[in-house]
């Protein structure tokens, strides 16, 4: 018992004014106080407890999130170094994406600049029998010979200047393509332009595949005029559709009876504000599944190591980033594909 | 030909005339069309002197449509890479189907490689020439042939 409430208890024994009566109230009162004193100590006891192993425990929680906090700043960082990694690796496939292209292209070119060259030489050499053929007209005093000579001569020196520029816009837009795009919008001719990448990419595929063959439609607007566009990028889309019509009608002449005819058809035409580019095949067209998955950088349906699947990727990133145009797609499985850039003006 | 006979020497004459049977009559296959007025250049003297005649086509399909017309070229001069029908496999339809007499067919591309020689002499083509073309050397070849 309480040393205070027992000191209480053994007074109240020695004060003979009280009744036994009230001495055993009083003492029973007492008893009580000890009572609820004792349960009330040991509930303070416990409760002090409590808040020792609660106090250990928030230390506890506290030093754990500090880890924590260190481990998501340490992630963040990684994270951010990832990120950046990513980017540079973007930017070198968007690269190489586009070296590979022009590497497919190489042989095409080749090919179209022999031709160029083969009348610049030819065209010369002509020039020079015939200025000899001139001269001797000239010594006969034969001037009407003379000036038909002089006309053909120069015949020859127009042939000469075409071709020469001919070869000079081809390693022109070799250049341009290899080369980071300057983002610069600039007038361009839009239908030079698609023809020049029509050209190099039906040689280029003819040069990886003697076999490989098709009939060609171009149906060009003569009313667009000059369009400010990023030539680079557009021309890289426009290559990108047209390498992957002649791809999709390689691989259905693979599959059809003779009878087929692979047919690749590209246009272009002035609607309201907006120019229209279509580049459409009879080829082997896309699966519902795989259409769905077409712009997705990575997706590609070709066998591994012929493809990288950046192509569309980059060509709808240009059309409607850089451009603010649209890049729509119509295909049947089996029958056609149509792709359509829309471009405003 | 129609000219009047008192006119002519008889040796020019008979000039003439042997130059008429033998005079070579060339089929030019190529899709660039300035090839036309290289070729009327390069030989003007011979068609001048008609010792050669010229026909020109632009694909594979118009150059058989032209021989299986007229049947009259001896000789076939024809660019590889064309769109439509290549001038390889216009070398294989006309090795196959126009037996009497065997046209000549020369091969003339701005791709030399091997595959591509290889591909022309298995299907039977008579020479193999790279662009840019040399005339001399053309002229040479058909020199040989006549």
């Amino acid at each position: 018992m309480n040393q205070h409430l027992q000191n209480i208890l053994d007074l109240v024994g020695q004060i003979d004014a009280l009744t036994d009566e009230q001495k055993n109230s009083i003492s029973n009162w007492v008893k009580e106080a000890d009572k609820t004193l004792t349960v009330t100590e040991f509930k303070l006891d416990r409760t002090d407890k409590v808040k020792r192993t609660t106090a250990i425990l928030l230390e506890e929680t506290i030093q754990e999130l500090e880890l924590k906090r260190k481990a998501v700043e340490e992630s963040k960082d990684a994270l951010q170094q990832s990120l950046e990694e990513l980017k540079a690796t973007q930017q070198q496939l968007i690269q190489s994406e586009k070296m590979a292209s022009l590497g497919e292209l190489t042989a095409g070119i080749a090919h179209e600049i022999q031709n160029p060259l083969n009348f610049v030489n030819n065209f010369s050499e002509v020039s020079n029998e015939l200025i000899d053929e001139m001269n001797d007209a000239l010594e006969k005093g034969n001037t009407e010979d003379a000036k038909a000579i002089a006309n053909e001569i120069q015949m020859s020196l127009e042939k000469i200047n075409f071709h020469g520029k001919r070869a000079d816009g081809i390693v022109k837009s070799m250049l341009q393509h290899s080369r980071t795009s300057t983002g610069k919008k600039e007038p361009t001719d839009i239908n030079t332009l698609a023809d020049e990448y029509l050209r190099l990419a039906y040689h280029g595929m003819r040069a990886k595949d003697k076999s490989f063959n098709a009939a060609m439609k171009t149906d060009f607007d003569e009313n667009i005029g000059l369009i400010k566009i990023i030539s680079q990028d557009i021309g890289r889309v426009i290559l990108n559709l047209i390498t992957n019509s002649f791809y999709a009608l390689n691989e259905k002449k693979k599959q059809s009876p003779d009878h087929y005819e692979p047919t690749l058809t590209i246009s272009t035409k002035k609607i309201g504000d907006k120019i229209e580019i279509c580049v459409g095949d009879n080829g082997t067209g896309i699966s519902q599944k795989a259409l769905d998955k077409i712009f997705q950088p990575f997706f590609t349906t070709k066998p591994t190591g012929q493809g990288t699947g950046l192509g569309l990727s980059l060509s709808y990133d240009i059309i409607t980033k850089s451009h603010g145009g649209e890049l729509k797609v119509e295909t049947k499985e089996g029958e056609y594909t149509n792709f359509r850039i829309i471009l405003p003006v | 030909m129609k000219q009047k006979k008192e006119n002519i020497p008889i040796s020019a004459l008979f000039c003439q005339y042997k130059s008429y049977i033998h005079r070579m009559k060339i089929l030019v296959v190529d899709d660039e069309k300035d090839v036309q007025v290289l070729f009327e250049q390069r030989f003007r003297k011979e068609i001048r002197n008609k010792e050669m005649e010229f026909a020109f086509a632009y694909s594979g399909e118009e150059a058989l449509k032209y021989l299986n017309q007229l049947h009259e070229a001896v000789l076939i001069l024809s660019d590889i890479n064309m769109p439509g029908m290549s001038g390889l496999e216009l070398l294989r339809h006309i090795k196959e189907k126009h037996h009497e007499p065997p046209p000549v067919v020369m091969m003339i591309t701005a791709y030399g490689d091997a595959d591509n020689y290889n591909t022309a002499m298995k299907l039977g083509a008579d020479a193999f020439l790279t662009k840019p073309l040399e005339f001399s050397l053309l002229k040479e070849k058909l020199k040989a042939i006549q």
